[in-house]
């Protein structure tokens, strides 16, 4: 046997395992998936077959599409304000903290993460109500004359959204700030570059696998979560998870369940395509 | 040679009920009420075994459960006692032994023969009830508007109103609103619905799940839950005893929750025992009172178990009346049950 084929024997080897689980916890139940998308309830009973029902459903329903586009504006709003909170909150730990300290700093900004995800929601719940905390501060320093409605809104959903993502995003880029080489910023700084043209033309590029990683991570989570706009939406607006939800847990339909998951894979998927220029999942 | 399997057999039986780590184990799908150990814990020691507790929320996620499981893994079913035929039509619920059931101990009302009997066969029994109407905080709404499902979208309380999400009671209360039984709902009756219906959500501020509809009313986020009941602001009385709630006069729905024991389980006398302790005085009491949330017991001994503080939260010396005055859930076949979730799903994406 040649040193080439041992080589790719043991490759293989090495790469069964992954690709069993992956086969077996993934590729099936996804072909499962899109297989149920195409069959159709008669009463409460589900009917296999190939119709393409479900889907012109969800592309001609109006319910459905605004819930697209609900899932859609939301994802992509909470996903460009926790890039732009948390890039500077990385940049800050990554060069501003001493070295000793940025281990605490960061442990900060993860601490949210140790509490469950439906608790903080309600938290959130609280903090937002009309008698909140946040009203309550806006009324005592006599800003707002009548507590704002926060709680049960969009408003609501991107402010839980973003209190989670912010600290994931801050991982990913300060992953990739705290590898760059400070001679590469002293170097255009050097050849008479700005403060500015430094970030814009060196560093931003530089780090961009790392912001675009943890935009994606965000969106692909984002667009998914049922349990955010649930508690903190107040249902006020469906989201293509709630949907979902509804189809499962009420009606019991599967296929259109499916098919609007099939859907939402397709979603995520283009975000990937659109995203894998820069995409460096090794580096999350 | 039988002998000894005889008495093989017996000496691994005993090891089972004798080893803990071995203790013989009961699997329940149930509500949420099922969880409270006040409730589990004395029948886990009186018949030395582990209950396994899966919560579910709603018929379909139910009994799609059962649909992915295989026969034996579960023993016993709590479900919405209108949907009682709906899963004897599935094939899901074992006949229970009438004669050997507390029914006779039970309110008249909530014995529900023709709910939990199919065939002349009994399938389940009715272990808690109440009501879904209209609950609100005293001290924000005049309580005597609380008498009138017109005040409601009158403009008067516009952005304080929360909606319980889930449809069945909420259409079946907007339905009583338009004079409509909620028997009498059907194909043709449904769309007279959904104009009303909107209006109720244009004057609500949320749609919200149990937590969240109790911590609306808690928080002062809503004044008003239209769903709600003695199920919502009983288990938060003793913190807010401004919470309060009430029957209109157009009426209310009253829910009602049956257990039986499921098809297929290899334990079905262990199950019944589990049928029977819920539906003694005793575990009625602590279910009536379960954490999750407060509901009527069926069993009308359960009385002899409640204090008289339980027993004034629960309205139980007002039973008669609201009884009277409340009707059952629709019972939708598949397609009205489709065009309702239809309706409600519109109505949330408004």
């Amino acid at each position: 046997m040649s040193l080439a084929a041992k080589d790719s024997r043991q490759a293989w080897g090495l790469l069964a395992p992954a690709l069993v689980w992956t086969a077996a916890f993934f590729v099936l139940p996804f072909l499962g998936m899109v297989a149920l998308s195409f069959a159709n309830m008669e009463g409460r009973d589900i009917v296999r077959g190939f119709d393409p029902g479900n889907y012109a459903r969800i592309f001609t329903d109006t319910v459905m599409l605004g819930a697209l586009r609900n899932s859609l504006e939301i994802t992509v709003v909470v996903t460009v304000i926790s890039v732009v909170l948390a890039y500077p909150l990385a940049a800050i730990i990554a060069f501003r903290v001493p070295a000793r300290w940025q281990r605490l700093a960061l442990m900060m900004a993860v601490l949210p993460f140790w509490t469950s995800y439906v608790v903080r929601s309600y938290s959130w719940l609280l903090v937002l109500g009309q008698n909140g905390v946040v009203n309550k501060a806006l009324l005592g320093l006599g800003l707002i004359a009548e507590p704002l409605q926060i709680a049960s809104t969009r408003t609501a959903t991107v402010i839980g959204f973003v209190h989670f993502f912010v600290m994931l995003l801050t991982l990913t880029i300060y992953a990739n700030l705290i590898q760059l080489s400070p001679n590469y910023a002293r170097a255009a700084q050097d050849l008479g570059a700005s403060r500015w043209q430094t970030f814009a033309h060196v560093i931003l590029p530089l780090t961009l696998p790392g912001v675009v990683t943890g935009a994606f991570l965000t969106f692909v989570l984002s667009i998914g979560d049922y349990i955010t706009p649930q508690i903190l939406g107040g249902n006020t607006e469906l989201t293509l998870p709630q949907l979902i939800m509804l189809q499962l847990g009420r009606s019991g339909n599967f296929p259109l369940a499916s098919a609007l998951s099939v859907v939402l894979m397709a979603v995520v998927t283009l975000a990937y395509f659109a995203s894998s220029r820069w995409l460096r999942l090794d580096r999350v | 040679m039988e002998m000894t399997m005889t008495r093989t057999l017996s000496a691994l039986a005993l090891l089972l009920t004798a080893t803990p780590g071995l203790a013989q184990e009961l699997n329940a799908l149930v509500w949420c009420d099922h969880t409270d150990p006040a409730l589990i814990e004395p029948f886990e020691k009186k018949f030395g075994v582990k209950v396994n507790l899966k919560v579910y929320e709603g018929t379909a996620a139910g009994l799609a459960i059962l649909d992915q499981s295989q026969p034996g893994d579960w023993d016993v079913l709590v479900i919405d006692a209108v949907d009682v035929k709906r899963a004897v039509e599935a094939g899901r619920l074992a006949e229970l032994p009438a004669d050997k059931l507390a029914t006779a101990d039970f309110f008249p009302e909530l014995v529900m023969a023709e709910n939990n009997t199919v065939d002349g066969k009994t399938y389940a029994v009715t272990e808690k009830f109440g009501y879904n109407t209209i609950s609100y905080d005293k001290t924000k709404v005049d309580p005597a508007d609380m008498e009138d499902m017109a005040v409601l979208t009158s403009g008067k309380y516009d952005g304080r109103i929360g909606i319980y999400d889930y449809y069945l009671p909420v259409l079946g209360l907007v339905a009583l609103g338009q004079g409509i039984n909620t028997a009498d709902i059907t194909a043709e009756t449904l769309p007279k619905l959904k104009d009303p219906l909107m209006a109720l959500r244009k004057a609500s501020k949320q749609v919200s799940d149990v937590v969240s509809a109790q911590t609306g009313l808690a928080t002062g986020e809503v004044d008003i839950v239209v769903g709600g009941g003695e199920w919502l602001t009983a288990v938060l009385a003793a913190e807010n005893p401004n919470l309060d709630w009430t029957i209109p006069k157009q009426g209310g729905l009253r829910w009602a929750q049956s257990i039986g024991v499921v098809a297929g389980s290899t334990q079905p006398d262990l199950a019944l025992e589990f049928v029977n302790y819920i539906t003694s005085p005793e575990g009625q009491a602590r279910l009536a009172t379960s954490s999750c949330y407060w509901g009527m017991p069926a069993n009308a001994k359960a009385g002899d178990a409640l204090t008289p503080d339980q027993k004034a939260v629960l309205r139980w010396d007002q039973q008669p009346d609201y009884l009277k005055r409340a009707q059952l859930y629709p019972i939708p076949d598949a397609a009205l049950d489709t065009a309702m979730q239809d309706l409600w799903t519109e109505m949330l994406a408004q």
